[in-house]
């Protein structure tokens, strides 16, 4: 059986920088920064007061007031970013096999919001144990692929992948690869995350991972920077529309790009601390340029984990020397997650959508936020600092690592026949 | 209409999204107002708040319609 190839054929995004693809995209290459002080919740006693929100969002101009209450704010983000990238993909009606198309969603955590609220309530009101009859199907993580897959009446494979920040990678490598087998035509993919709450920012504070400069939030993640002090946190999603290339050949779509390859691997090393060696980011760039059978030196742009953590950043620049050898030099090289924020279970679709464009405009978005160099990173490499960089991208890989240890990359193509 | 049936009315319209006029006395919440069985769920546990007061099971399976809900809620609340 020979595999079937997969495009990329539809986008949307929700996210600290845009509420649609656009404008995302836009943003991302205009080096803004999304990060401010938390309006979510009161964040006064909180080590960290600012994060990358969602602006400007009136959730009525997208779900009906009725349904969305019914709907976790990461499913909203799921439903918003889905509806954008299924409208791009162009379907006309009758188009598609319902039963050949799918759903695989990824969040790191899920509805994190209403675990809190209800759990509060519960303790607030005198441990009554009064809970809405929708916590459960709005708080389980499964229930915005399920949400999905009833909105637009796909039949085929629905499910979420869950491994921390790896999560919306690790559900576009599923989805590539139930496509790839022919399991399915079509998959909605990508991944959102909806964290900035008092229970996750506080969470985070309490493993030390947030940056902590609340005097100056729009710099405060700046990956690779010698004074980066933890990431921003942030949230939104992104939706991606895989399809089977040759039935979107065969209705005319538009392609953004091909998948030609995913790699997973684990550090087995530590819940939160990334492998000191970097042995799990070296396999899993290794594991995915060989699963798409192209040398490494082919690869022009890589779209890094890199969340401004003091371990984790210099941890995965020394696995791409490692494996690139001198083509680390050559290559391109960013962490929008200095514009971003890091939208932990959404971070992976975003990066998609990011190593997409990049290849459809022949333009890098930056890291922005670079001041002072950190002798611990080569300054041979190109990181693309504090300005986008025009180049003709034509593959490019992106990386997401999770807590527990989950690594997670995928390589995009400039599409030719 | 009761102050009782005036708030039944609010709350039905608020969590199930619908118009005033279609919360009429025998409007099944299930037929007529496209409620799931969460939803009544919901409901029921709303009235209970909103009413403070406890519906038992039993007697909250005969709550189907406006009407009914208005009713019990007559009877019972305090």
């Amino acid at each position: 059986m020979s595999f079937k190839r997969v495009v990329v054929t539809g986008l949307g995004a929700l996210t600290p920088l845009g509420n649609d693809a656009p404008t995302f995209w836009q943003n991302l290459v205009a080096g803004i920064s999304g990060a401010a002080p938390i309006t979510r919740f009161d964040a006064e006693r909180f080590r960290t007061k600012f994060a990358c929100e969602i602006k400007g969002l009136d959730m009525n101009d997208y779900i009906p007031r009725q349904e969305a209450r019914k709907m976790d704010p990461f499913t909203q983000y799921a439903v918003i970013a889905a509806d954008e990238a299924v409208k791009d993909a162009g379907f006309a009606p009758d188009q598609l096999d319902l039963d050949k198309a799918g759903v695989i969603w990824g969040s790191g955590i899920g509805g994190l919001k209403t675990f809190e609220d209800e759990v509060m309530n519960f303790s607030e009101g005198g441990r009554n144990p009064r809970f809405n009859p929708f916590f459960i199907p709005k708080m389980i993580a499964d229930s915005a692929s399920g949400v999905l897959s009833i909105r637009y009446g796909y039949r085929g494979p629905n499910f979420i992948t869950v491994s921390a920040c790896a999560s919306s990678t690790n559900a576009i490598i599923d989805a590539f690869y139930y496509i790839r087998l022919g399991v399915m035509k079509v998959c909605i993919s990508g991944g959102s995350e909806a964290a900035i709450t008092n229970a996750g920012v506080g969470g985070f504070n309490a493993l030390k991972a947030l940056s902590e400069r609340n005097d100056s939030p729009e710099t405060a993640s700046r990956p690779y920077d010698k004074d980066r002090d933890g990431f921003v946190l942030g949230e939104g999603g992104a939706a991606l529309i895989l399809e089977d290339y040759e039935h979107a050949k065969a209705r005319g779509a538009k392609i953004y790009a091909e998948i030609i390859g995913a790699g997973m691997s684990s550090d087995a090393y530590h819940i939160t601390a990334p492998h000191p060696d970097g042995t799990g980011a070296y396999q899993v760039m290794k594991n995915a340029v060989e699963d798409a059978g192209i040398r490494p030196d082919e690869i022009d742009y890589i779209n890094t984990h890199g969340t401004s953590t003091p371990l984790g950043d210099p941890q995965e620049i020394k696995a791409i020397e490692r494996y690139f050898g001198d083509h680390a030099y050559a290559m391109n090289i960013s962490s929008t997650k200095s514009m971003t924020g890091h939208l932990l279970g959404g971070a992976g679709a975003i990066e998609a959508a990011a190593c997409i464009l990049a290849i459809r405009d022949g333009v890098v978005p930056p890291t922005i936020n670079h001041f002072t160099d950190d002798p611990e990173i080569d300054p041979r490499l190109n990181l693309t600092f504090n300005k986008a960089q025009e180049r003709k991208v034509d593959i490019a890989l992106s990386n997401t690592f999770g807590f527990g240890g989950h690594n997670a990359s995928v390589i995009f193509k400039k599409f030719e026949e | 209409m009761s102050e009782i049936a005036e708030k039944v009315k609010q709350i039905i319209v608020e969590k199930l999204g619908v118009e005033e006029s279609e919360v009429t006395t025998d409007a099944s919440f299930t037929n007529d107002l496209g409620a799931d069985s969460l939803d009544t769920v919901e409901l029921i546990m709303e009235f209970e708040k909103e009413f403070n007061i406890s519906i038992p099971d039993d007697q909250a399976e005969n709550i189907g319609t406006v009407g009914q809900a208005v009713t019990y809620l007559e009877e019972n609340a305090k």
